[in-house]
């Protein structure tokens, strides 16, 4: 069943436009990767999935439209984005952290909530009083992932979880995310550069060039795909 | 022994009203990064509305509490009306400096307009009581308006670190993108930021009226020196601006009354001394943080 679903989507900054007629679509339960070089049109495709630019185009989750609406709304309909660069707050604690990820939940299910992803991330529970900020950059992302889980989203977006983490990080990140889609059956898109380990957590995925898709399909179909083997597994 | 004790709560009392609109300035700064200038003028204003209630028939206490709401509301109208307009907290810092000190102009002038220019007398909020404390006779007022600050302090305290709204404010001012993906809604939580200040600031209104006496110029030279007390604090720490307020407020009265050749005439700079010896050894300011975080 179709989760997400995205059509002609177009956007940009001002006059640049940087997408132009994107079409994807994730089912429920489902990762999706999004491959792409730098300046592709990734990060753009998720600011617009979660309202922090304008976009025209459709896109709806649940058959409910999605554009038009502001960040703080869209999080209320199930969407949570960890945008490229982790997206923590410094200044707060990982605690303070956690409580702002929950902030559109009621009180009595955030200190459960906090502690089912301090199981998950046993480094946050470590590290719970301290500035997120003055973190590792593998424990700031894993800090961000739980911080967007926090909101209890059916639709988790992901920008570059790999960004500036040492390689054993970086699979430790994807191997969570993994856990988490396969226990909670949270829905994940993930847009990466990254190919290697998103294709190794991802059932499917879409090639992103100059702001369109080029190729999509399994992870396998991509894996063996000519094209995106050059361009994205170095081989 | 006796004089000296009376100068101490002097300048402490002047340091609490430098404190407290400092304050004021602190909170807008820390959550939208801007320095509004028209922070004195607009709680001039509020004041001048509180002593039109007086003079009805309300009490003044109760005046000065209706001014604090009021500032609340014209602050965050503030916010709404030009500061979001500008581009909110991507809006170019100097149009916002430029537009602060127009507003600061125009209430300056409009309150000239509408309320005159002679001072007006205003009685004071705690009454003209005096306790004896160490042989000196100290004025309830002045205790008053110490209690004032600690309490501020206090609830300051208790909202940012207890409560949900303390907590969006702090996420707004750390990470603004991030907060609004979480679900704050940022330009209204930005409106209670600066309503929250406002209603501040025209407590140090209230308080300098009845210190010495209501004028549509009372809050310059207090505006001043919140920022040097914000700027000695280090800007982004509400206790800094506090201990800064104070600070300054007991140096300009001993200073001032010990030393000879620093006479009335030279008031204002035992303050802005004292700021700049701070800030050539601590250019953060005394509690300021220098930036955290790594890259």
């Amino acid at each position: 069943m179709t989760l997400l679903s995205v059509r002609h989507l177009s956007a940009g900054y001002g006059p640049v436009q940087v997408l132009s007629d994107l079409e994807l679509s994730v089912d429920a339960g489902e990762i999706v990767v999004v491959l792409g070089a730098n300046g592709a049109g990734k990060t753009t495709t998720l600011r617009a999935l979660s309202g922090m630019i304008p976009a025209k185009g459709e896109v709806t989750l649940h058959g409910e439209s999605l554009l038009g609406r502001k960040p703080e709304d869209l999080v209320r309909m199930g969407v949570a984005h960890v945008p490229q660069g982790r997206g923590t707050f410094p200044e707060l604690t990982v605690e303070e952290n956690l409580r702002v990820g929950a902030f559109t939940r009621a009180a009595d299910e955030v200190v459960a909530d906090m502690d089912r992803w301090f199981e998950v991330f046993p480094r946050l529970k470590e590290r719970i009083h301290q500035a997120a900020g003055s973190m590792s950059g593998g424990e700031q992302q894993m800090l961000a992932i739980a911080r967007a889980l926090m909101s209890r989203p059916t639709m988790l977006l992901l920008d570059e979880p790999s960004l500036g983490l040492a390689p054993l990080v970086t699979q430790d990140v994807f191997e969570r995310i993994q856990a988490i889609n396969a226990e909670l059956g949270t829905t994940v898109l993930v847009v990466e550069q990254n190919a290697n380990l998103a294709l190794g957590i991802a059932g499917r995925g879409y090639v992103l060039e100059t702001g369109t898709i080029v190729a999509s399909g399994t992870a396998e179909q991509l894996r063996s795909d000519d094209v995106v083997r050059r361009a994205y597994l170095g081989v | 022994m006796q004089l000296f004790i009376q100068r101490i709560f002097d300048g402490l009392q002047s340091g609490a009203i430098y404190a407290i609109l400092a304050l004021a300035i602190v909170i807008i700064f820390r959550a939208s990064g801007m320095l509004n200038f028209a922070q004195g003028e607009i709680a001039m204003f509020t004041t001048f509305v509180a002593w039109n209630l007086f003079d009805v028939g309300l009490p003044w206490w109760a005046a000065s509490v209706a001014s604090l709401l009021i500032g609340f509301v014209v602050g965050a109208v503030l916010y709404r009306l030009l500061i979001v307009r500008l581009g909110g907290t991507h809006a170019n810092p100097l149009a916002v400096v430029m537009v602060t000190i127009g507003l600061f102009l125009m209430l300056n002038d409009g309150a000239g307009v509408i309320w005159g220019t002679d001072a007006k007398p205003v009685p004071r909020v705690f009454g003209e009581g005096r306790v004896e404390l160490f042989g000196a006779g100290i004025a309830v007022q002045v205790l008053g308006i110490l209690a004032v600050l600690g309490l501020l302090v206090v609830a300051f305290n208790l909202l940012f670190q207890r409560t949900k709204l303390g907590l969006a404010l702090r996420a707004v001012t750390s990470n603004q993108e991030s907060a609004a993906l979480a679900g704050i809604k940022v330009t209204t939580t930005l409106m209670v930021g600066w309503g929250l200040a406002a209603a501040i600031g025209s407590l140090a209104g209230t308080f300098t009226a009845s210190s010495v006496a209501l004028d549509k110029n009372m809050m310059q030279v207090v505006l001043i020196y919140a920022f040097a007390a914000a700027t000695l604090g280090g800007f982004d720490s509400p206790l800094g601006a506090v201990v800064g307020g104070l600070l300054i407020g007991l140096v300009s009265e001993l200073v001032v009354g010990y030393v000879d050749i620093v006479g009335p005439d030279l008031r204002l700079l035992p303050g802005f001394l004292l700021v700049l010896i701070v800030l050539l050894v601590r250019p953060q300011g005394l509690f300021g943080t220098a930036k955290v975080g790594r890259a």
